[in-house]
């Protein structure tokens, strides 16, 4: 009797097998269509975005450069960023390629802030072309602009003592630590100490933009040194 | 430093302002750009075909033909163009790695004509970019092993001096290299061939004496006695000698072939001992099984038998997967099968290893029909199971061809540790090239020292010669880190040196001293003082030659060494701003002022470093030991420059 049992019960496990792999096969062939929510990936994935710059007219009227300066330097512009814009990443590897021996990506930061004029996170050829122009072509007054606004990362007029000793900590940065003598870790914070006896007129703790230019109009060796990168291009 | 970053440099060096405001120190002058032409298109004529390309852009490596004054050579004053004969198609790889400054491989080029263009053009194969660098190694080494196989079918001389047990293994090896290996091999494989057929007609009947066939052996019981100890003798003998001729006698026994040859001969010696006990013997005709081993001795004669075994070896994992799938459906349906047919009488399947047999005989789509499923239950779960069947085998089976003719071609790539070897040694060596970069500026530091110390009475062409082979990037590479250096008031050293200075400052406490005084002193003085001082122990420590030097010549003097020559130095460098003519106003206007107010500084460390200095010994013993000291660079000038630079 049990045997009857097992052999009928096996048959009809058979013929279930059988009509759901019939079942499947139909899907499978698309004839039947059983209703699952098909999720459509269509995702469309943009593709990197890319910017042209204005135009070279337009770039000469903005800086200081001639048209065949302006040439030659977005062809190496775009050689390196072939999509017209610099990320923080790539200026920061960029970057740390001259400094072989310590880490520059902290200076580079603040370098591409200073660059980034309108904080959207990456450097377009015009931003670029600017700032190098005030840097190379500039008055002294309009260079000490520029450095005031790189010290100054917050962007609010003052330049707090903290402020200056991340500046100067990734400064100390790039020299990396086969140095001699052996950068000790105080040399940073007394390095700022020093600027700030020198810049600071009023003792109050922070140095704004007038006490910094008055300061460094004074200084002979700060007023030669803004003119040795004249002939950079 | 990379090709497309060079384009950067400037803006490296303007953004330099930025440490300005912060520097204590004045700044080094920049190096001047003499040639200030406009950047210009060079004409570059491959065999016809040309190609123009930016000025700057060849000159990014300046230690290729392209980038350095080579070139010249190659100009073409008529057409002003430079005219190459060579491949243009190898060129525009060339041409790219300029402009991209990565190298690729084109796959459709010979390796060798590549090689060669690369090595024409200065550029070192090694710097391919990690896309094409596998495909160049393969096709590389696949050259290599080409010519070494031409090599060696070449290769038939007989090298003298060769004992007779090496004359002997070689003969068994290559049977070509002479007339007695040859014979031996053709016999040895005759007398296999021989015995494999005696051993298969021993079976056949032959004639039929009384009711029954019997077997030619049966029959002729002598003859194929006869036949077989021949055939053994012969084996015997060959495994003795390759036994003696053999380099390594553990290695030889443990190897596939001779485990063959012994196995194929065992069992006639068995047999010769046990003739006598009926029972046991018995048991021991079917050792003679084995002897069909025998003809696994072919594959010494035959190359495509071994690449068989060697490639079903390495595609074992392959085959496991295959024998171990198969074995987990055979034991799903002969399950199924068992319990489906249980219930009908008279049934085969009277257990699932009985069933077992059947799966297989189904599954394989072999089916005898020696067993077969009566219920309807059994026939629907049989067909289910011989389709499965034909996937199951079907589908590994491409798998292990494909695998089976990528092992072929790779055969004797087994040391993929070899390619992992090779590939550290070419990161290690591109990792040298980037600490190259950095290691030049220090070179470049302290040829400028003696160009310093040079310069007040050194002519005008030895200093050319020190600084003709710095490019115009790489000068203004340096003044940027030199820059950098004057902001912070430390300087960047190298990794020896910096390891030396630990070790001094952690060893003699009195010479830990004055290093921190006079440091001290620079703190609130200006650098001039840490500079000076500072250039005293780099030309110490590194004579132009190499690096061996410094430990050699610090560890000769007998006791504090480095202060004593600091001292003597430190006075020969003051007595020589004493006597400085015009010459150094030329070279260093801005530093002049500060240097002159230095002096006074420069005398007080010298003093104190005499001081502490236990032998007593005052400068002017330091001044005579000098010049006892090695040579150096310039030696031809006054005697005041050995002096100094005897360093």
């Amino acid at each position: 009797m049990s045997a009857r049992w097992e052999t009928e019960g096996l048959q009809t496990v058979g013929i279930v097998c059988l009509v759901f792999m019939f079942l499947k096969l139909m899907h499978l062939l698309g004839l039947i269509d059983i209703t699952e929510t098909d999720s459509s990936d269509s995702d469309l994935e943009l593709s990197q975005v890319r910017h042209q710059p204005e135009g070279l007219d337009q770039l000469q009227t903005q800086t200081k450069f001639t048209k065949k300066e302006l040439q030659s330097l977005y062809r190496g512009f775009k050689t390196e960023c072939p999509s017209g814009l610099v990320d923080e990443e790539t200026f920061k590897m960029i970057y740390s390629q001259f400094f072989p021996q310590g880490d520059a990506t902290t200076y580079a930061h603040f370098l591409f802030n200073a660059f980034d004029l309108d904080r959207n996170g990456s450097i377009r050829f015009e931003d670029f072309v600017i700032g190098l122009s005030v840097l190379l072509r500039g008055t002294v007054t309009e260079k000490l602009n520029w450095a005031f606004n790189l010290y100054d990362i917050n962007k609010d007029g003052y330049i707090t003592k903290e402020e200056m000793l991340l500046i100067m900590q990734s400064i100390y940065d790039m020299m990396g630590r086969y140095t001699y003598p052996m950068v000790k870790d105080e040399a940073p914070s007394e390095h700022v100490e020093k600027f700030f006896q020198k810049m600071d007129r009023n003792r109050d703790g922070v140095v704004t933009i007038d006490e910094f230019i008055e300061t460094c109009q004074k200084d002979e060796n700060i007023m030669s040194s803004m003119q040795l990168f004249e002939n950079v291009i | 430093m990379a090709a497309g970053v060079a384009a950067w440099l400037p803006f490296a060096r303007a953004a330099a302002i930025g440490w300005m405001p912060v520097a204590n120190c004045p700044m080094p002058v920049a190096p001047r750009d003499h040639s200030k032409r406009q950047d210009e298109l060079i004409i570059l004529n491959v065999s016809g075909r040309r190609f123009q390309t930016w000025r700057t852009t060849l000159d990014r490596y300046p230690d290729t033909l392209l980038g350095s004054s080579e070139k010249e050579f190659f100009y073409n004053e008529e057409a002003k163009e430079y005219f190459f004969d060579r491949d243009p198609e190898a060129f525009r790889s060339v041409l790219n790695f300029y402009r991209t400054g990565k190298l690729h491989y084109p796959r459709a080029e010979c390796i060798q004509a590549y090689d060669e263009e690369l090595s024409f053009f200065g550029i070192i194969p090694e710097i391919i970019g990690d896309c094409c660098y596998e495909e160049y190694k393969d096709r590389k080494r696949e050259n290599a092993e080409r010519l070494q196989d031409d090599q060696e079918d070449k290769k038939d001389f007989k090298p003298p001096n060769m004992t007779f047990r090496e004359t002997i293994w070689r003969a068994f090896e290559n049977p070509h290299t002479s007339t007695m290996a040859l014979v031996f091999y053709y016999v040895t494989g005759f007398f296999i061939a021989i015995s494999v057929l005696t051993n298969v007609v021993e079976t056949v009947p032959c004639g039929s004496t009384s009711q029954k066939d019997i077997s030619c052996g049966q029959r002729y019981t002598v003859a194929f006695f006869c036949m077989d100890t021949a055939c053994v003798m012969i084996f015997t003998v060959e495994y003795l000698l390759r036994l003696f001729a053999a380099p390594s006698r553990y290695l030889f026994m443990r190897s596939v072939m001779s485990i063959i040859d012994v196995v194929a001969i065992f069992p006639y010696y068995i047999g010769l001992v046990m003739t006598d006990n009926e029972d046991v013997s018995g048991a021991f005709v079917t050792l003679r099984v084995f002897r069909v081993f025998r003809i696994f001795k072919f594959s010494r004669h035959s190359q495509g038998l071994r690449i068989l075994g060697y490639t079903l070896k390495s595609c074992a994992s392959e085959l496991g997967f295959l024998l171990f799938s198969l074995t987990m459906a055979i034991i799903i349906f002969a399950t199924v099968m068992f319990y489906a047919e249980k219930g009908s009488s008279s049934t085969k399947f009277t257990s699932i290893p009985a069933s077992f047999w059947y799966t297989i005989v189904t599954m394989t789509t072999l089916g005898y029909g020696d067993m077969v499923p009566k219920t309807i239950a059994g026939k629907i779960f049989g067909s289910i199971c011989s389709l499965s069947g034909v996937l199951v085998i079907a589908l590994p089976v491409p798998v292990i061809v494909s695998n089976f003719s990528r092992i072929y071609h790779q055969n004797q790539r087994a040391d993929k540790r070899r390619a992992q070897k090779v590939q550290k040694a070419r990161l290690a060596r591109i990792r040298i090239a980037k600490k190259g970069s950095s290691n030049a500026y220090l070179q470049t530091k302290r040829n400028g020292l003696l160009n310093e110390l040079l310069d007040l009475t050194a002519s005008e062409e030895e200093q050319q010669h020190l600084n003709k082979t710095k490019s115009l990037l790489e000068s203004q590479h340096h003044h940027l880190l030199h820059c950098l250096e004057k902001t912070t008031g430390h300087d960047f050293v190298d990794e020896q040196l910096f390891e030396q200075n630990c070790l001094e400052g952690a060893l003699q406490p009195y010479r830990s001293r004055t290093p921190s005084t006079s440091s001290l002193e620079g703190m609130t003085g200006t650098c001039c003082s840490r500079r000076t001082k500072r250039s005293v122990p780099l030309p110490i420590a590194n004579a132009p030659a190499s690096h061996a030097h410094p430990l050699a010549l610090t560890h000769t003097l007998p006791k504090s060494p480095g202060l004593q020559e600091l001292s003597a130095i430190n006075i020969q460098c003051a007595e020589k701003q004493i006597h400085s003519s015009s010459r150094s106003n030329l070279n260093m206007q801005t530093n002049e002022v500060d240097r002159r107010n230095c002096k006074q500084q420069k005398v007080t460390t010298a003093i104190i470093s005499i001081q502490t200095a236990n032998t007593g010994s005052p400068a002017e013993d330091g001044g005579h030991g000098l010049p006892n000291r090695g040579a150096s660079v310039v030696t031809t000038t006054s005697s005041n420059i050995i002096k100094v630079s005897a360093l």
